[in-house]
């Protein structure tokens, strides 16, 4: 007996797993790039299936909002090389989906066996509201404020870092 | 109601989906993509366990947000490396990045 939920995931995980691959199949990068959003959307969908709707909007927010279109930003600021590059593949790209292949089968059978797979169903919601915890846990000293800390450091180390490296030097111009 | 199952049989399957692209693009910004793909794999399986099983432990929501900043992160040290390469270079294929190869 298949429900709507069932349904409703699978098509969604249908659709992210096709963007998925498309992603890495695409010959266009740009094309690449807007499946990519797709398939974020689509993780974003999980999410919500998942009762983390929170988690959704910062998906999108930061994934699509920030990370998809930094990437477009950059295929344009190299969009010779990208025109020009030749095979989208290495020589040895049948390793890599070989590779990738058993990775996937070794994760399906360690699942397979895992004893846990069954206890699946979820007979209890969130109490509360999960976002109050959150917005408790980030700034409680005995809980995570030192890896809160320690990510806005480190996000305003990479940012330096890449205003840094991405600098056009004058000597390096002429 | 979803099994737990299904959401962990799709998080493997995009991860090996973003592996593939890491290991076989020769595009710098695609092996990017193909490691987005595999942090988000991540992040569904983290949400999965706690939707799940740990309900009342908050710690994997922010396991997931320390996962998005480091994306972040990654990302923008990533861009801005190629962008700079290419201006030296004029090539982002990673098979003809190999200045520091023997």
């Amino acid at each position: 007996m298949i429900t709507s939920l069932q349904v409703i995931f699978i098509l969604i995980a249908a659709a992210t797993l096709g963007a998925a691959l498309m992603v890495v199949i695409a010959r266009n990068l740009v094309h690449a790039a807007l499946w990519l959003i797709a398939a974020l959307f689509g993780i974003a969908v999980m999410y919500v299936l998942l009762d983390a709707g929170f988690l959704a909007v910062v998906q999108v927010v930061i994934y699509i909002g920030a990370i998809a279109i930094l990437m477009i930003f950059a295929l344009m600021l190299t969009r010779r090389a990208v025109r020009e590059e030749g095979p989208r593949y290495h020589r040895g790209w049948g390793w890599a989906f070989l590779l990738a292949l058993a990775f996937f089968a070794g994760l399906s059978s360690i699942l397979a066996f895992w004893p846990g797979i069954t206890t699946n169903l979820r007979d209890y919601l969130p109490s509360a509201d999960p976002l109050k915890d959150l917005g408790t846990a980030l700034v409680s000293p005995d809980a995570f404020v030192l890896p809160f800390e320690l990510a806005s450091v480190l996000l305003l180390a990479a940012l330096v870092g890449a205003i840094y490296i991405a600098w056009e030097r004058k000597e390096e111009v002429q | 109601m979803i099994p737990l199952s299904w959401f962990l049989f799709f998080a493997a399957a995009l991860f090996s989906i973003g592996l593939f692209g890491v290991l076989a693009r020769r595009n710098a910004i695609a092996i990017l993509m193909g490691i987005e793909l595999m942090l988000n794999a991540v992040n569904v399986n983290l949400i999965a366990f706690w939707s799940y099983r740990t309900v009342h432990n908050i710690a994997a929501w922010v396991f997931a947000i320390i996962v998005f900043a480091v994306a972040a992160a990654e990302v923008a040290v990533g861009l801005a490396l190629f962008i700079a390469v290419y201006r030296r270079r004029h090539t982002i294929a990673a098979d003809e990045i190999d200045l520091l190869k023997w």
